[in-house]
């Protein structure tokens, strides 16, 4: 059984804001969500900016105890599905339930609560622990708690693949719906990296920018971590049309490779090899993509490698965008944000724009879309995430 | 910086590469790049961490980002060194 796949509902929050009409305001309009960050101690680190979601108050979403269970990552990736679920209008009855997904992508999990609690033990010699650290540090309690909000008994677990995370949760989920081994769908990603440990464990790396995130500029100086989560409802066409509901659009192939290359370094062959299999699982020709949503990290190794992949697949190359130039760089959930930006381009016939875009690189030659966001009713895009470990995931989506 | 001096930095340099490198000393060469060294950018930071820690002292990331050879390496060094003498 192969069937098309449409999204019917979408849910977001990030640093662009807390719902996706907030985030795609923010997106069509160029505005970019990085400032000074507020989660950790700026002092101890040697860059200061990141895009965090803006006051987010556990106890605008969840009673007391439902909060105390969750960390930061795990309540973000609820209230994208509460959104998402609800946009799409889904009702979870009884056979529904039993055939739904769940499939998340996070790559570091509940890191905060980890460096929270694991100082207890090394600075304050506490001899106990409470019991709550372990549910809220596993990478699956995101995927664990939607499950539990709707009654979803079917195949529900959570992929952790760096960067490509979300895009290979949702490839998995999308593949799941088409061949009929699961009737819908609940799929994306979250993260909340802003702990001190690992935001030093990022320092050490040297990819992040001292300033801000310039995606193929010529004076990139690196990525800006950003944190949020982004859901998808996803479900077979025919029943998303027989019930009436609204469609973003659709996904129609996944394509996923490792380069086998390098832990850290990209590789072009990776990355062109997995924008092929999208293609080719989606039985589209490169012709027919107008637009990329890139990888588009802002760091000065990634950028002309993605350029030189994008040479290769596509002849005379699509508008192409990097939104971490606004979102940030949410790892984990990095592809699940980007996946609702590429589907709402489509559906409003907007591209968003490349922001802080100062001065064309020759090695980045391609149009980025600067700074503003450009009208164009397209029919097919890609949204690539490559992730460190040298694992690619593209997914490619029609309107 | 004396010739001296100089010779004793590079000889700290080479120390702390072969060490993260785990590669024999006197295979190191003030002349060597790293591409000869075989070091990639993931050893690279490696690397960078490791004499950070050994001289006591910050190398910006893009300063970090030009040095492709020992020499570079030991030019970087010293002038951070010299900075940080007159604070």
């Amino acid at each position: 059984m192969t069937r098309r796949v449409a999204v019917t509902g979408i849910g977001v929050i990030c640093a662009l804001g807390r719902d996706r009409a907030e985030f795609w305001d923010a997106l069509a309009a160029g505005r970019c969500g990085i400032a000074p960050l507020t989660l950790v101690d700026r002092a101890a680190l040697r860059f200061e900016n990141a895009a965090e979601v803006r006051d987010h108050r556990a106890s605008d979403y969840f009673d007391e105890k439902e909060a105390a269970q969750l960390d930061r990552f795990a309540q973000f990736a609820l209230i994208a599905a509460r959104e998402a679920v609800g946009d799409a209008g889904m009702v979870f009855d009884d056979a529904l339930r039993e055939s739904s997904a769940v499939v998340t992508g996070s790559c570091v999990g509940g890191k905060s609560t980890e460096d929270e609690e694991f100082r207890g033990l090394y600075e304050q010699k506490k001899t106990r622990f409470p019991p709550l650290i372990i549910p809220r540090v596993m990478a699956n309690a995101g995927a664990s708690r939607i499950s539990l909000e709707y009654g979803i008994t079917g195949p529900v677990y959570t992929v952790s693949t760096a960067c490509s995370s979300a895009n290979h949760a949702i490839g998995q989920a999308f593949w799941m719906v088409r061949s009929g081994s699961a009737e819908a769908a609940i799929a994306g990603g979250s993260e909340a990296p802003f702990s001190l440990g690992l935001l030093k464990a990022w320092e050490a790396m040297r990819v992040v920018s001292p300033d801000t995130c310039r995606p193929f500029s010529k004076d990139r100086r690196g990525l800006i971590l950003g944190e949020g989560a982004a859901m998808l409802v996803l479900e077979p066409l025919e029943r998303a049309r027989s019930r009436g509901a609204k469609i973003y659009g659709e996904i129609r192939g996944f394509g996923m490779s490792s380069d086998a290359h390098h832990l850290t370094q990209p590789s072009a062959a990776g990355a062109v090899r997995a924008m092929r299999a999208a293609l080719c699982d989606a039985l589209l020709a490169p012709e027919a993509i107008g637009y990329v949503n890139a990888h588009g990290t802002g760091t000065p190794a990634n950028d002309p490698t993605e350029v030189e992949a994008l040479r290769a697949v596509f002849g005379g190359t699509p508008l192409v965008s990097s939104t971490k130039s606004m979102h940030g760089h949410a790892l984990g959930a990095a592809g699940a944000i980007e996946a609702a930006a590429t589907l709402l381009a489509l559906k409003n016939g907007l591209i968003p724009p490349t922001a802080n875009f100062t001065e064309p690189d020759p090695a980045c030659d391609l149009d980025v879309v600067a700074n503003v966001a450009r009208k164009l009713e397209i029919e097919y895009a890609l949204s690539n995430s490559f992730a460190f470990g040298g694992l690619n995931a593209v997914l490619a989506f029609s309107r | 910086m004396s010739q001296e001096l100089a010779a004793e930095l590079f000889q700290r340099v080479a120390q702390v590469i072969a060490r993260t490198q785990h590669i024999p000393p006197e295979s190191i060469a003030v002349d060597s790049t790293f591409e000869q060294l075989k070091i990639d950018s993931l050893d690279g930071i490696n690397i960078l961490f490791a004499i950070e820690g050994e001289f006591d002292i910050d190398i910006p990331d893009e300063d970090a980002r030009q040095i492709r050879s020992v020499r570079e390496m030991v030019e970087g060094i010293e002038k951070l060194l010299a900075a940080k003498q007159l604070k």
